[in-house]
């Protein structure tokens, strides 16, 4: 059973091999004559205000926290699709009820207007 | 101990296998991408290097390599560098699932829906950390609008994943594929057909493709999170875009158009007239047929505002879903046919 | 917990949708912009400066260059001017002549506008279909000027020569076959007229495929529909003109309301929108396009019917022909004191104003009685929709911000002069 996890292993490492070797054949082949303008960070010509990490409203922490909510009812629910032919009426009850609580709390969200840009 | 190497061995050789015709598909997409934007938009394309233009990706990928590196001074260095390669390599390792056709895939898990899930979920990691990195405001608004963009689409697609399993019972991409036998008309895409909108949908906006690129938004945000990257650190993720556009295909021919079976299976006479085609050419014929509907998407339609792909997201797609999976799991509970027997 | 701030940062003058060298000061609050302040004066190249130290008639070409999508309506302005000043008419064969290329200029202005509007709200294909018919016109302007864009075709006293009996033809090359030049050139056998009108035939049905494209396209009205809004009195205030007052509900046309040239006798009707925001300003110009070509119709038809001078009988101001200089050393003389020295102008000032695409370009011009302006100043028809931009994009977003500056219409030769 786990050794047909092994070619996976593999290719992630694989995947990562190439991913460095690209880097490094483009970091010898390619020149390298780096100075103050270039390595400046791009801000359409002109010097940056002020620096990029302050705190800043990125207006979708709602989100992200609905997100975490929903994407753990995704792994809930995979196991259960699997299975579902084969344990019956009361898997699929079961299920549907708390499919059915989670609409009311996404009804929630959505009329607090938690799912609004502003 | 020697057979242990060997069989290493042997995966290596099957893993070259699979990433080099990969590889250079991806260039070709490109090139089969402008050829044919080119002719949407009446110009040409590409036609100067080689016949036709055909080397133009190999001349592309020269330049990309020769070009310099620049690392700007205020980034984080390492993790400007790490970047790359943290998109590339989940894009890449995805395959490892995939069958290609009956009996042909490296790996045949039994979870292989949710590797992929899992790995589609990761590719975000790289937009971030490059944006962060870059310590540019451009590039950290392209990651944080990736980030939200992906989050929001995840879900949908997800949903649209678990009415796969429903269908199927299983989550061995080689069992959802075989369970759809049958001809077209047994295909998941006609029983799961809002789940099969949505998956494409949210594979559009996952890989930041036009009508969703946000991301990117060349026009907004400039170049969004790889604004900073040149040569070939900027070729990576390019490269991680487009590998993760035939894998969305790849997935979407997979699961509900039925992987490598011929369309023809079950009608009397086109049915065994095209017995002969090997499933491979089948499954790349489908693969081909969503790429040229990303390109297509390209050349039609102009680009959401990012708190329009939000609501798209969340308040058109979830509900969608959420309904059509309660349809699906009805389905499979009285076992409809011919779908879910 | 530290105190959530605001982002300041550059949009522009190197950013794709800043059409050209436009440099706006951001303040966002998230995705949400607080203050768009703009920064102009990158492509200041002090043309009215320049004009006060050249004889009149050496200024012409750099009014190509101010607005250098609309070339031939910036000359215009400048032209009347010295024609109101020295009291000149030109012959209505000129008049017609200018007339026509205005709307052509129109239509490319537009053309270039719906392009680049289209391309930075993302839709990419039309971009490229408003420069194949670009390309058709700017051909005109090759036949009848010899340049593509800087025509300076435009003189005071009428236009420099009449309009050509041949087009110019493509050719052969490593690139282009026979079959494939016979049938770029089948358009191109007859008259530069004929060229007009051949394309003015297709042109309606061009505009329908851009339109096929946007105007029904949900997220197209998604992206524009109360983006960007003025009302009609806020846009008076603000001093707009052209299309962006049109689209805000003002019947307001110089063409119409002040007729200059011959446009009291063409027939045309002035678009106008209701809500002000971007999606009615491109309906407005897309309209106008259709309006334009239909007076490149009409001024076609009388052109084909009425030959005649397209200079004014004034040798103080207009030079002799080519024929006369070959052979009469007096002509030659005149010729070269005429472009070298130029002619004087009667003391006094004059205001001309003609409907640009872009809205009311203004020329003021003071003459102290030599051969130089004393003082020439040029009403930039987008200076006031620029300046009105902090307003127009204040609770919007920065994707909203690239739709209002390309839905304005800016562009930067005019607007840093």
């Amino acid at each position: 059973m786990l050794e047909n996890y092994l070619p996976i292993l593999i290719f992630i490492g694989i995947g990562l091999v190439i991913g460095m070797a690209a880097l490094i054949i483009g970091a010898l082949i390619g020149p390298h004559k780096p100075d103050a303008e270039k390595n400046s960070p791009y801000e359409c010509g002109f010097p940056a205000f002020e620096d990029t990490r302050l705190p800043f409203d990125v207006r979708y922490y709602l989100v992200a926290i609905l997100f975490i909510i929903f994407d753990l009812e995704t792994a809930f629910l995979f196991p259960w699709a699997v299975v579902l032919h084969k344990i019956g009426l009361y898997g699929f009850l079961a299920m549907m009820v708390f499919l059915g609580l989670l609409t009311i709390g996404f009804i929630y969200e959505w009329k607090k207007g938690a799912l609004e840009w502003q | 101990m020697f057979n242990d190497l060997l069989l290493i061995l042997w995966i290596i050789i099957k893993i070259i296998v699979i990433v080099v015709p990969l590889l250079l598909g991806v260039a070709y997409l490109t090139f089969f991408e402008r050829k044919v934007i080119g002719l949407m938009q009446s110009r040409i394309g590409p036609n100067r290097v080689g016949p036709w233009g055909l080397l133009q990706p190999i001349a592309d990928v020269l330049k990309l390599l020769t070009k310099e590196i620049i690392i700007p001074s205020a980034s984080n260095r390492y993790l400007f560098v790490i970047a790359p390669m943290l998109t590339i390599t989940p894009a890449l390792a995805a395959w490892a699932v995939i069958p290609f056709s009956q009996g042909m895939a490296l790996a045949n898990i039994n979870a292989g829906v949710l590797y992929l899930f899992a790995l589609g979920s990761l590719s975000v990691y790289g937009v971030l950390v490059a944006g962060w990195a870059s310590n540019s405001k451009y590039a950290f608004l392209g990651a944080m609008r990736a980030a939200a963009q992906t989050i929001s689409y995840e879900i949908a697609m997800g949903f649209s994943f678990v009415g796969i399993l429903l269908a199927a019972g299983s989550m061995n991409l080689q069992d959802i594929v075989l369970k759809q036998q049958g001809g077209f008309w047994h295909w998941y895409w006609l029983p799961l057909l809002p789940l099969f909108v949505t998956y494409w949908i949210s594979g559009v906006a996952e890989t930041n493709r036009l009508p969703f690129d946000v991301a990117e938004g060349e026009s907004e945000i400039v170049a969004g999170f790889h604004v900073e990257y040149s040569g070939i650190t900027f070729a990576l993720f390019f490269l991680a875009e487009y590998i993760n556009m035939i894998m969305v295909s790849t997935i979407a021919a997979l699961l509900f158009l039925g992987g490598w079976l011929s369309p023809f299976e079950g009608i009397p006479l086109l049915g065994p007239l095209f017995a002969w085609v090997p499933g491979i050419i089948w499954l790349f014929l489908k693969i081909g047929g969503f790429l040229f509907l990303y390109i297509w998407l390209r050349a039609t339609f102009p680009r959401y505002r990012y708190d329009q792909i939000m609501r798209l997201g969340w308040k058109v797609l979830i509900p969608v879903t959420l309904v059509w999976v309660v349809v699906v799991s009805l389905g499979v509970e009285f076992k409809i046919a011919p779908w879910f027997i | 917990m530290a105190e959530i701030r605001n982002y300041t940062f550059n949009f522009g003058p190197q950013h794709p949708a800043a059409h050209g060298v436009l440099r706006l000061v951001l303040e966002v609050d998230g995705e949400t912009i607080v203050r768009a302040d703009p920064h102009i004066g990158l492509l200041h190249r002090a043309t009215e400066k320049l004009a006060e130290s050249k004889p009149y008639n050496h200024s012409i070409g750099y009014m190509d260059r101010l607005d250098y999508v609309s070339m031939m309506c910036n000359e215009h302005g400048y032209v009347l001017a010295i024609e109101k000043l020295l009291g000149l008419t030109p012959p209505p064969r000129a008049q017609y002549i200018r007339v026509m290329f205005d709307e052509i200029t129109r239509v490319l202005n537009h053309l270039l506008w719906l392009g680049a509007h289209a391309l930075d709200i993302g839709a990419m294909t039309v971009f490229l279909y408003c420069f194949r018919e670009r390309e058709e016109l700017m051909d005109c302007y090759e036949a009848v000027s010899g340049a593509r864009m800087h025509a300076t075709y435009y003189r005071p006293g009428g236009v420099y020569r009449d309009l050509p009996e041949k087009m110019p033809q493509y050719k052969t090359s490593k690139w282009h076959s026979e079959k494939e030049v016979a049938r770029l050139n089948a358009n191109r056998q007859g008259s530069l007229l004929d060229f007009i009108w051949d394309f003015t035939e297709r042109f309606p049905m061009r505009v329908d495929e851009y339109e096929t494209l946007l105007t029904d396209n949900r997220i197209w009205k998604q992206r524009t529909v109360g983006i960007g809004a003025v009302t009609a009195e806020r846009a008076m205030q603000l001093g707009f003109t052209g299309p962006m007052l049109r689209g805000s509900g003002v019947e307001w046309d110089l063409r119409k309301k002040q007729p200059y040239a011959v446009y009291d006798q063409l027939d045309f009707e002035i678009p106008i929108g209701v809500h002000g925001d971007c999606y009615d300003r491109y309906l407005v110009r897309v309209e106008e396009m259709r309006q334009s070509n239909k007076i490149i119709r009409q001024c076609v038809e009388w052109l084909r019917k009425n030959p005649g001078p397209v200079m004014a009988d004034n040798k103080k101001v207009v030079p002799p022909t080519r024929m006369a200089m070959k052979e009469d050393m007096e002509a030659l003389i005149h010729h070269f004191k005429l472009f070298t020295e130029g002619y004087c102008v009667p003391a006094g000032e004059a205001y001309t104003t003609i409907e640009h695409p872009k809205g009311e370009y203004g020329v003021y011009l003071v003459s102290d009685g030599a051969n130089k302006p004393y003082r020439l100043k040029i009403r930039a028809a987008s200076y006031p929709h620029l300046a009105a931009i902090g307003e127009m994009v204040k609770g919007h977003m920065i994707a909203d911000l690239v739709a209002v500056i390309s839905s304005i219409d800016i562009v930067f030769g005019e607007i840093d002069r």
